[in-house]
């Protein structure tokens, strides 16, 4: 089997600043693959790269076994790689149903007398939010008086419902509570089981564990290495994270703090 | 519930029809056209003659339609400060070609109209190259119009106004489309007011029921999330700019047509009271929420309230005072409308 999007060595600097370097890693359909790292790490970099956003300077990009230089986030779209940004994922004055259908609206009619298909539009809105498990009261409602978790699952379910093959995810469980976080990976679990690639950005490894399958971990624009979960453990995945001995000393000059 | 439809969820129920009204952000809007036109139908008996109607209806048309445009764009996120002088501008150019050079009434209009959307085009493509905030760059745009108007002008015609529209060939059956008057009961009402109507009905028909309408509240309440989800911000703020161009464009012509004499230094000062009508219609100053319609009863309530203090035969001065509580209060109740209509989902 191929893999739906494969990134070999890839690299990208800004001027004279290496964002990042020498990053490998596969998305498998079906598979969670997550990217894990601290602030500056080269996380938003390489997502940006798988998004269209931006375009890597070394090594190869794939698409399906095939090398692909994106020219636009539209043309991700086109390729079937939706991305979920953290904080603009919608547009918080609009209602639900027009967020969703944002960019790509239903239409009737001819040309330029055509218009927006509403009732086409709710309903589709309404059932695609059930099949992923949301139930929202109304549709008609603002985006923006959906809570954090509410409106990253109006994006996911979004981005499943056209079509995507690889949903990037960028910190979608950041500025959520516990609750709220469980329910938003249950999502990711559910978009992975309807056979998407899913690419999970995010800097906490116990949201990470549970649902991922394979771990990238980038530390200063580099790879520390990409594992498969047989290989990790939750304790290895934090103590790499967190940069193993450092947060040691970090805890032992804490518990100085507190006594 | 008897307004209920297949596929409602029962919990919607809850939304009472107060709910639901005041989601509405032309609300305060209708209200206060309500609340003006009931207290000068009460104060003077002209109000309400034929005659009245008409004046008050005149005064809101030219308006109107200039309203529903910047309404359009604000919604986009945008301003557009050299509207006003645009309405000079765009009848000037018709003007100065029909009456100097000579041309027919209808080229004139064409390439004043190809002027106009040059213009639009021109602040469009600025404001979303230099990422400066339109205002600013409006400014310089309002700015330069200004001086081009009075410099042109002054250069062609040797004055500040260009005059003698009524010789210019094809002047009567432009005349008929745009500055005609239609006769009902005794009383000429100018064509402009349906103009207005038009505007205000295409104009909402565009943002509540087309995909570009759709973009419009997009780009405006949050571009980046629109460009993210495939929206073309540019494409479709320029294209906002233009329409505004256009409405001014057509109200320009209105008003050559119609007074036959244009005033080098007209228009300058609209350019608040088209947003001031948009605001009072219920648009948000940060964007991405508002109502086409709202801006037309915006206007409404300014030619109400500015035609209703001189059959008051109050001292005009008073319209100033007016406008800025009007201004204040709609403001405020925009505000307290969005934030209930934020909270309606309970």
């Amino acid at each position: 089997m191929t893999a739906l999007l494969e990134t070999v060595e890839v690299g990208k600097s800004f001027g004279s600043v290496i964002a990042l370097n020498g990053v490998s890693t596969v998305v498998n359909a079906g598979e969670v693959t997550c990217v894990l790292g601290d602030n500056g790490a080269g996380k938003s970099t390489l997502i940006k790269i798988l998004a269209g956003a931006h375009q890597h300077d070394t090594g190869e990009f794939l698409i399906e076994g095939r090398p692909v230089r994106l020219s636009s986030p539209r043309e991700a779209l086109d390729r079937g790689i939706a991305t979920v940004f953290q904080d603009l994922a919608v547009v918080p004055l609009m209602s639900v149903w027009r967020n969703f259908f944002l960019g790509s609206e239903p239409r009737r009619g001819w040309g330029p007398f055509s218009w927006l298909d509403g009732r086409t539009a709710r309903a589709t809105t309404k059932k695609a939010l059930a099949e992923m498990g949301i139930d929202l009261r109304n549709v008609e409602q603002p985006v923006g008086t959906l809570s954090g978790g509410e409106r990253q699952c109006v994006a996911i379910a979004r981005a499943v419902h056209f079509g995507a093959k690889v949903l990037i995810l960028d910190e979608p469980t950041a500025a959520l509570g516990v609750k709220q976080a469980g329910v938003v990976l249950r999502y990711v679990a559910q978009a992975r089981d309807r056979g998407l690639g899913v690419v999970l950005i995010t800097h906490n490894p116990h949201h990470a564990y549970p649902v991922g399958d394979r771990f990238l971990l980038l530390k200063r624009g580099r790879s520390l290495g990409c594992f498969d979960k047989a290989d990790i453990s939750l304790e290895e995945l934090t103590r790499q994270m967190a940069g193993g001995a450092e947060l040691e000393a970090l805890e032992h000059e804490l518990r100085g703090v507190q006594q | 519930m008897a307004l209920a439809v297949q596929g409602t969820d029962e919990r919607v129920a809850r939304v009472r029809l107060a709910d639901r009204l005041v989601s509405r952000p032309e609300l305060g809007s209708v209200l206060g056209a309500l609340a003006v036109f009931v207290f000068f139908s009460v104060l003077t008996d002209q109000f309400l003659s034929p005659m009245g109607v008409a004046n008050w209806l005149d005064d809101s048309s030219t308006l109107g339609i200039m309203a529903v445009a910047v309404a359009l764009l604000m919604i986009g996120g945008e301003f557009d400060l050299s509207a006003g002088v645009m309405t000079a501008s765009t009848a000037l150019v018709t003007a100065i070609l029909a009456t100097q050079l000579g041309w027919n009434t209808w080229l004139a209009l064409l390439v004043s109209l190809g002027f106009a959307l040059g213009v639009g085009a021109l602040n469009g493509w600025l404001v979303m190259r230099t990422g400066l905030p339109s205002f600013i760059v409006t400014l310089g745009t309002f700015l330069a119009l200004q001086g081009l108007n009075l410099g042109i002008t002054r250069l062609v015609t040797g004055t500040v106004q260009v005059s003698g529209m009524r010789d210019a060939a094809g002047y009567e059956s432009a005349g008929y489309l745009f500055a005609s008057t239609v006769d009902i009961g005794g009383t000429a009402f100018p064509i402009s007011i349906v103009w207005w109507v038009l505007a205000a009905a295409v104009g909402s028909w565009v943002l509540m029921r087309t995909r570009f309408g759709n973009w419009i509240f997009a780009v405006g309440g949050a571009a980046p999330s629109a460009r993210a989800v495939g929206v073309p911000v540019v494409r479709t703020k320029v294209f906002l700019f233009m329409t505004t161009a256009f409405a001014a464009w057509l109200v320009g012509s209105i008003n050559i047509l119609r007074f036959t004499t244009v005033q080098a230094n007209q228009g300058i000062g609209l350019e608040f009271q088209f947003i001031i009508a948009a605001v009072i219609g219920g648009c948000l100053l940060t964007g991405g929420f508002g109502s086409a319609i709202g801006a037309a009863i915006g206007a409404l309530i300014f030619g109400m309230a500015r035609q209703g203090i001189v059959f008051a035969q109050w001292d005009s001065d008073w319209f100033q005072l007016f406008l800025g509580i009007m201004l204040l209060a709609a403001v405020l109740v925009n505000n307290a409308f969005r934030r209930r209509a934020e909270r309606v989902r309970k």
